[in-house]
Order: C-alpha cells, then sequence, then structure tokens
C-alpha cells in the first residue's frame, strides 16, 4: 500500500471541505417558509367524522395506550350512538392503529404539527373538539381521497428546501 | 526512592457529549491510562417486555419501533418474522419486496449516523456528521412518503406491510440511488485517507477472531474481526436468497476496520436495492390474518440481520390474544461485552473511539 | 521624585512624541491604550460572528441569522447571556487563585497587541526588540489555564491543565526558532523593521518556517487538531469547566483574543504587514492588514472544520519529533542563505527554499512513527 503520510490526506479532505462550501445551504427558515409535509402523514390530533360512525368501540379497543375512552348507549331505534369519546393527545403515541382498526373509516389523522399549548389539560379533547369541520386537516393515512386533495410533498431529494 | 501515586476514580457520567444516550462508565485511571472500567447502564429501561404481555400480538408492534429507534424498519421486520414463524403464516410476494426495500434503505440510514457519530466523537466538529445527515434527510423524506412518520414508522405488519408505496415513490427512490454513491466517493475522499483519522483509528481496540466469537458478538463488529457471518446469507428470510451480493469482511478488527464495514455494507445495500426495485412484482401487500390473532401453543425465535446485528426475538405463546412471554437479543447489549476488554490499558481518547465504533443505541440496551 | 523619574520623563515627552501632538506623552499614551483595548475586544466579538457564519458554510447550513441583520448582533447577545449569569464557586476551590486565573489567562494576550503596527510607524509602543517581547509575554497565559485547572477541584480541569502545560510548553521551542529565521532575513528585531524589510512576502521566502510558525501557533492557542484541552467528548470543556458568569466571558474572549493575536502575528511576520498598494490614502494599509488577519483566520477555520483531534502523545510526538528537527534544518540553512543574501536574486533563494521544504517534509514524514507504528493507508 501507498505510503501517503505527507498529509496529502489532509489536502484531499479539506478540497472536499472547500467544495461543499461553495453550495447552496440546505436549511429552511422556519416560520416564514414552510415544506409540504408528506400527504400521509400522521398528524397531531384525530379528526372524528361522526355521521358515518356506528359507535362500535374498534378504535378505543385497538388502541395500545388507551388514549380513546368510549361510553355508548343505545337509543330509541336501539341503534348505538356515542355519549361519551375523549381523547387525550398527550398520551397518544401517534401510531395509526385506531385509523386502521375503524371499519367505516370515519376516523382520520390531522395533518397538522403545530399545535403545542400551554398547560397539560389543554390536550384532553372531548367529541365535540374533534370533531370534522371545514377547517380541520384530515391527512391522507389510510385514506386515498384526502391523499389525492393535500398538496404533493418536497423532497430533498429534487433539491427543494421551501416552498416557492 | 519511588513517587507514590494513587490513582483515582473519573465518572463519564449519564449525562455526557459523547455516549450515544445515558450510558456511565467509570473509570479507574492511572496519569492518562484506564486501569479498569465498569459500565453501568439501566437508566433507559421502560420495561417493554413486561408491558408487552398486556397487549395483542398486533398492538406489541408499536413498542418494537421504541427498541433501536434509529432503525424502526428492521425491529418491525424482526418483530415480524418472529410471529409469523409462530404462527406458520406466509407472506405474499410484493409484501416481501417491499420489506427488503425497506430494510436496506434502513441499513443504510443507520450506518450513516453510526459512521458520523464515530467522527464526531474522534473529534472532527460535527462536519462529516452534518453531510451525512443531509443524505439521512432524503432517505427520511422517502419513509415520510410511505408511511407518514420520520422516526417510530410502525409500518410493517404481521402477515405484510400496512399500506402500498405512492406512486412517487419509485422515482424518488431511484433519482436517491443514482446520486448516492458520488456521495458515498466524496466521504471517502474526506475521511479514508485522512492521516488524522488513521493515526487515531489503526490499531486501536483490536479484537480478535476468538474474542469476537467468544463474547458473542455480532453484526458490523463481528465482521469486522474476520468472521463471515450474516444471517441473510446463512439462514435466508425473506426473499433475501434472490439477490446476489457479498458480504464485507476486514481482517484485523480495530476500529478502522468497523468505520470501513459500515461504508461497504452501505455499497452493498445499493446493489441490494436496485436489485428489489427492478424484480418488484405487482401483487397483494397483506397476507389474510384474522383480525385478532391467536398462535398455536408452543414457542419460536425469529432473527433478522439488522444495521446493529442479530436482533432476535423469542415468543413463547399458550393460545391467547397476547403472547406468554415475549424476549429481546438486543445487538447493542451482547457488542458491549468486550468493552472491559478492549479499555483496559488505552488512554480515555481511544476509549471514546472504541465505544464510538460499536456503535450503539441505547434504547436496544436497556430496553 | 524619584531619581530615574526625574531624568526620564522629560526626556520621553520630548523625544519620543512628535512635535506637532497636543498634550503631553502620558495622555497620549493613556488614550490610545483605551483605543486599542476596545478594538481588541470589538476585533473579537467579530471574530467569534465571523467563525461561527463561515463554519456553517462548511456545514451546508446558514449560521445564526436571527438576532439583528444577518445576525451581527449574535456575539452582543452571547456576551450578554454569560454576564448575566450567577458566578457559582465550588465548594473546596481555592478562592483566591479561582479568582485571579482568568485575569491571568487573558492580560498577556492583549499585552501583545502593543507592537503590532497598523501603519508604518503606527504601533502603540514601536519597540525595537518587538518580536522578543511577543515570544516572551506569550508564554505566560499558560499560568493562567494551569491556576484554573488547579484551583477548580475537579478532576476533568485536573486532567486537561496537565495536558495543557506539556502541550504549550512543546511548541514553544519549534515556535521561536522559527522565528529566528524571519529575524535573520529582516535584520532587525523590531516589528515593523521587519514589515519594512519585505519586498518578497517572506512565506515564500521561508515556506518551511511557515508551515512550522502556523502549526505551531495552533497548537499554543488550542485549535484543532490540537484542542484536546475543550475536547467535549472526553473531559467536557476542560479547565473553564468550573466557570460561569464574568469569569467564564474573561476565558471565552481568551480563545478568541489569542487567535487574534496569533493571526495578526503571522500577517505582520510572513505575508507581508501592512504592505500593498496604497493608492495614495494612509487609510488604505489598515483595510489590507485587516484583510489579511481575515484571510489567515478563514483558514484556522478551514481546519477546524475538517479535521479530527489528535491525541496527546501524538500531539508530543509531532511537535519533537518532525517540528523541531525541521526547526533546527530551517534555520541553518537560512543562515547559510543570508551570507549570500547580497550576491544571490531573491527568486534563486525562493526556488531553493520551496524546493527543500517539500524534500524535508517528505522525507521526515516517511520516518515519523508515534508509539511504535507507521502510519499507513
Amino acid at each position: 500500500m501507498k505510503l501517503n503520510n505527507y498529509g496529502e490526506g489532509i489536502a484531499k479532505g479539506m478540497v472536499v471541505t472547500m467544495k461543499n462550501a461553495i453550495r447552496a445551504p440546505i436549511t429552511t427558515q422556519y416560520p416564514e417558509k414552510q415544506l409540504h409535509i408528506s400527504r400521509r402523514t400522521r398528524g397531531n390530533q384525530l379528526v372524528w367524522d361522526k355521521e358515518r360512525c356506528i359507535a362500535c368501540s374498534m378504535c378505543a379497543r385497538a388502541c395500545p395506550v388507551g388514549c380513546i375512552t368510549m361510553a355508548t348507549s343505545r337509543d330509541e331505534n336501539k341503534k348505538l350512538k356515542v355519549d361519551k369519546m375523549d381523547y387525550d393527545a398527550g398520551v397518544c403515541i401517534f401510531c395509526g392503529l385506531c385509523v386502521e382498526a375503524c371499519p367505516q373509516k370515519c376516523l382520520y389523522m390531522a395533518s397538522e404539527y403545530e399545535k403545542s399549548v400551554y398547560s397539560r389539560n389543554k390536550l384532553n379533547f372531548t367529541k365535540e373538539d374533534i370533531l370534522m369541520t371545514e377547517k380541520s386537516k384530515p391527512s391522507g393515512y389510510y385514506s386515498p381521497e384526502n391523499e389525492a386533495k393535500l398538496p404533493k410533498q418536497t423532497l430533498l431529494v429534487d433539491g427543494k428546501t421551501w416552498d416557492k | 526512592m519511588s513517587l507514590k501515586t494513587e490513582t483515582f476514580l473519573v465518572n463519564a457520567g449519564p449525562q455526557h457529549p459523547s455516549t450515544h444516550g445515558v450510558f456511565r462508565m467509570r473509570f479507574i485511571l492511572d496519569g492518562e491510562v484506564i486501569q479498569d472500567v465498569e459500565p453501568v447502564f439501566g437508566y433507559l429501561h421502560r420495561g417493554i417486555e413486561k408491558l408487552s404481555e398486556g397487549l395483542t400480538y398486533s398492538q406489541d408492534m408499536v413498542f418494537t419501533d421504541r427498541l433501536d429507534y434509529l432503525a424502526s424498519m428492521t425491529n418491525n421486520e424482526a418483530y415480524a418474522v418472529a410471529v409469523e414463524k409462530l404462527a406458520g403464516i406466509q407472506v405474499p410476494e410484493r409484501a416481501e419486496y417491499l420489506r427488503v426495500i425497506m430494510a436496506e434503505l434502513m441499513r443504510i440510514s443507520s450506518h450513516l449516523m453510526g459512521v458520523g457519530f464515530l467522527t464526531n466523537d474522534i473529534g472532527a466538529f460535527l462536519t462529516p456528521l452534518l453531510y451525512m445527515y443531509r443524505e439521512r434527510e432524503k432517505i427520511l423524506d422517502l419513509f415520510d412518503m410511505v408511511c407518514g412518520q420520520r422516526l417510530t414508522y410502525n409500518y410493517m405488519r404481521i402477515g405484510g406491510v400496512s399500506q402500498d408505496i405512492p406512486d412517487e415513490f419509485i422515482p424518488a427512490l431511484k433519482k436517491f440511488i443514482d446520486t448516492l454513491p458520488k456521495f458515498i466517493e466524496e466521504y471517502e475522499q474526506l475521511l479514508k485517507t485522512n492521516e488524522i483519522l488513521l493515526i487515531r483509528t489503526k490499531n486501536v481496540g483490536i479484537l480478535t477472531k476468538e474474542a469476537a466469537i467468544n463474547y458473542s458478538t455480532a453484526g458490523p463488529v463481528l465482521r469486522a474481526s474476520g468472521v463471515k457471518w450474516d444471517i441473510r446469507k446463512a439462514e435466508p428470510y425473506s426473499v433475501y436468497s434472490r439477490f446476489n451480493f457479498e458480504i464485507p469482511t476486514g481482517t484485523k478488527g480495530d476500529v478502522y476496520d468497523r468505520y470501513r464495514i459500515k461504508i461497504e455494507e452501505m455499497l452493498q445495500s445499493i446493489e441490494i436495492i436496485k436489485q428489489a426495485m427492478a424484480q418488484l412484482p405487482q401483487g397483494d401487500i397483506m397476507a389474510k390474518v384474522p383480525r385478532v390473532l391467536r398462535p398455536p401453543k408452543g414457542e419460536a425465535y425469529g432473527r433478522i440481520e439488522g444495521p446493529k446485528g442479530e436482533l432476535g426475538f423469542y415468543l413463547v405463546s399458550d393460545g391467547a390474544t397476547n403472547p406468554y412471554r415475549l424476549h429481546i437479543r438486543p445487538p447493542s447489549l451482547l457488542n458491549l461485552s468486550p468493552l472491559r476488554e478492549l479499555a483496559i490499558g488505552v488512554k480515555i481518547a481511544d476509549a471514546m473511539a472504541i465505544f464510538g465504533s460499536i456503535d450503539i443505541c441505547m434504547g436496544e440496551v436497556d430496553r | 521624585m524619584p531619581i530615574f523619574a526625574r531624568n526620564i520623563l522629560p526626556a520621553l515627552n520630548s523625544t519620543v512624541l512628535a512635535s506637532d501632538w497636543p498634550a503631553g506623552f502620558w495622555s497620549h499614551l493613556i488614550i490610545f491604550i483605551v483605543i486599542l483595548f476596545v478594538f481588541v475586544i470589538f476585533m473579537a466579538m467579530g471574530f467569534i460572528y465571523f467563525e461561527r457564519r463561515f463554519i456553517s458554510r462548511f456545514q451546508i447550513r446558514i449560521g445564526p441569522n436571527r438576532i439583528g441583520p444577518f445576525g451581527l448582533f449574535q456575539p452582543v447577545a452571547d456576551v450578554i447571556k454569560i454576564l448575566i449569569k450567577e458566578d457559582i464557586v465550588p465548594l473546596n476551590a481555592d478562592k483566591l487563585i479561582h479568582l485571579l486565573a482568568p485575569i491571568m489567562a487573558i492580560a498577556p494576550a492583549i499585552m501583545v497587541f502593543a507592537v503590532i503596527p497598523f501603519q508604518n510607524g503606527a504601533a502603540l509602543v514601536n519597540l525595537n526588540i518587538g518580536i522578543l517581547y511577543i515570544v516572551a509575554v506569550s508564554s505566560i497565559s499558560i499560568v493562567g489555564m494551569v491556576m484554573a485547572g488547579w484551583s477548580s477541584n475537579n478532576k476533568y480541569a485536573l486532567v486537561s491543565a496537565m495536558r495543557v502545560i506539556a502541550q504549550v510548553v512543546s511548541y514553544e521551542i519549534p515556535l521561536a526558532l522559527a522565528i529566528i529565521g524571519v529575524v535573520l532575513f529582516a535584520g532587525t528585531l523590531s516589528m515593523n523593521g521587519i514589515v519594512q524589510a519585505q519586498n518578497i512576502p517572506y512565506i515564500l521566502l521561508q515556506p518551511l518556517g511557515f508551515l512550522i510558525y502556523f502549526l505551531g501557533s495552533m497548537a499554543e492557542i488550542n485549535r484543532t487538531p490540537f484542542d484536546l484541552l475543550e475536547a467535549e467528548g472526553e473531559i467536557v470543556a476542560g479547565y473553564n469547566i468550573e466557570y460561569s458568569g464574568f469569569k467564564f466571558a474573561l476565558f471565552y474572549l481568551n480563545e478568541y483574543t489569542e487567535a487574534i493575536a496569533v493571526s495578526t502575528i503571522i500577517t505582520t511576520l510572513y505575508l507581508g504587514g501592512w504592505r500593498g498598494p496604497s493608492f495614495g490614502l494612509p487609510v488604505i494599509p489598515v483595510l489590507w492588514f485587516l484583510v489579511k488577519v481575515f484571510a489567515v483566520f478563514a483558514v484556522i477555520i478551514w481546519v477546524r472544520a475538517t479535521l479530527p483531534r489528535l491525541r496527546i502523545d501524538q500531539v508530543m510526538g509531532f511537535a519533537w519529533k518532525f517540528l523541531l528537527p525541521l526547526a533546527i534544518i530551517n534555520l541553518l540553512v537560512t543562515g547559510a542563505q543570508v551570507v549570500f543574501w547580497p550576491v544571490l536574486s531573491h527568486w534563486v533563494i525562493v526556488g531553493v527554499n520551496v524546493v527543500l521544504a517539500a524534500v524535508l517534509i517528505l522525507a521526515f514524514s516517511r520516518f515519523f512513527r508515534t508509539a511504535g507504528d507507521k502510519i499507513e493507508a
């Protein structure tokens, strides 16, 4: 093997560092420019579509940590309805097993990530808070129709680090 | 007349910038030379093995994400392989190929982190680490596209994978695989012949062949000592028998060899991914598995070749929905067993280099 | 007044100061000391900012750019943060030495600036033994570091203090020998005289000397690859581990003040100081000087961004087995060349020196062993 311990390796390394110094930086200046996140992201909250729900409690049974608490009862047509559905976003690990377990596909994960609160008890949501409205943004995890509506993800391999 | 000297005790404590996680080492030093080292761990113990007895088999998948949190896909795959062996489930072809692609991408990402943090411990001020993070960021973008998360994926299921890949996955993966060898060559130019790196890592922490086998190490640590053992070739699981790739081995077993092995394994992973992309068939992504799985009574040990070594799950079932016993063979913990023998007699700076080259993740050591 | 003061003061007042300066010698001195002090502190903060932005370019990221336009107030924010922290002294520490150590460490670094010429003859005190004063004064700051390490009552600090003595003392000798080469060519010890004698910058006439001096001074100021004093991975911040508040601010500034001092000395000795085309304005050479100082510091940052650090026995081996023989040979060859100085053209001497430097580095590195092993690729 060639003995090159007169500093050639160090010189080659310094050439590499200088080459990288000329490239554009890959940092995104966060609050001003925001990337498009994945269309299937498992975001910070659940979104519940009340009309399709049949109150089967499969989501509460599938959850590994027990963050969904459901109480159901039968109403006058002998159909199940939901009395109480408490979702604790502080315990939730965002694994998505509840979305997968729902047979009516009425539960979605949100595609938001900026939901910090100042005190921990604001993270306990009741069934009104997680109801699906126009403002809630369900993500495409396990639901192809939502996935088609969201913008495409910015990929670093395309050379983009922020959205124009 | 000779001077009376005494040894003193230095504690590289749980909070330390260079121990990867909460790991504590108590050194007994004589000047600068280490006389004895006692590793103390257990600061991250969460009781995963006991907790998993309270949940069903499909719910236990989320715990395996959090074992070696830098290589979640391979953890999921190991658990899935173990349960499928126990219950006798056959996985469809497309799911097997997708599993191979994800596992090899995970191996590239984990080795990038391993090499980056080794150079960080030796002293290069974050520069090679940030270059490697840029490539890892591209891999994490791909994973984000498939399953929605960047760190704890929960992607594999018992009997297949959970979702199919979207349309833009394969073009992005092709673009990434085409540019990656050029970046790896850049890292080689920066690090491979750097005299300071050579002088810090050559002949430091030599682990002989017999010692490596006796201490039951596995993975890059074992292969760098000269033993040609890789579970993907010795006991092929999934569809690895259909690809041709080589197993790089080292000669001497020092820190430099462990670093070279990781770079070579990354290049081999690129070959596997190219072949898997070419052979990807259409079909189902999940076998017909009942919603609540009740495997027959018995026990099974399923193992895969993870980035850090052999990761194995030992399952005992008594016919119920929950496992009776789940035991994990952590590669990082067993790779740490020769640490005491390697560290005695060297200086502190070398001990940090040796520790960085074994490449542990505390989530696995403590479970 | 004592006898010597009665004789010297009028002499100083009349001879040292030019005749059109208002006020006396002492007020002139005090004002310029204050100006120089403020300049050094501002340059140190500017260097902190420059380093953080420049090293970020090597790491393909942007440095701090939030505080102030382009992040220019970042060092101000850093200094304010350090100053409002509580000053904690360990229980069993030696209080007096703990207090004096930062002062002992930073004072010599600032004293170096008294003889650096910013323009032709424009130094605070134009000593005619300038470079000897610098070599003498700059060795005192390790006493400060050792005092810090010992008085902190902490094992990490003690290990670091022992390492610092070994490293700094070993690198003083090749440094001094390399300087003598420059002095032989220039014929004078005065800093301004050395700059005035550089018709060809001495980096060309003494390539080997420049390399030795550059590497030696990087070891003196504890920069990568010799920064095992503050190796984060091993001993977590070294001798200033028990300092917080204003004393830590002094250590932090000391690191950058020494870096500026070394950069200015290298510029003066090897790169031609303030020399450059001046376009008639007397302020342009000062700008040339600053540009050269920043260029030298940029190379120091470039080296820090690329290389890992060495181990302590490799650092010592490098000084004693590689730099010292090269420095002695450099001195002998320079001495021989000075004899022929008026006879041969200077460019012949440049050629001979460059070839000799290359040959010597190759030969010595082939024989360089550390811990009994050769380095092989």
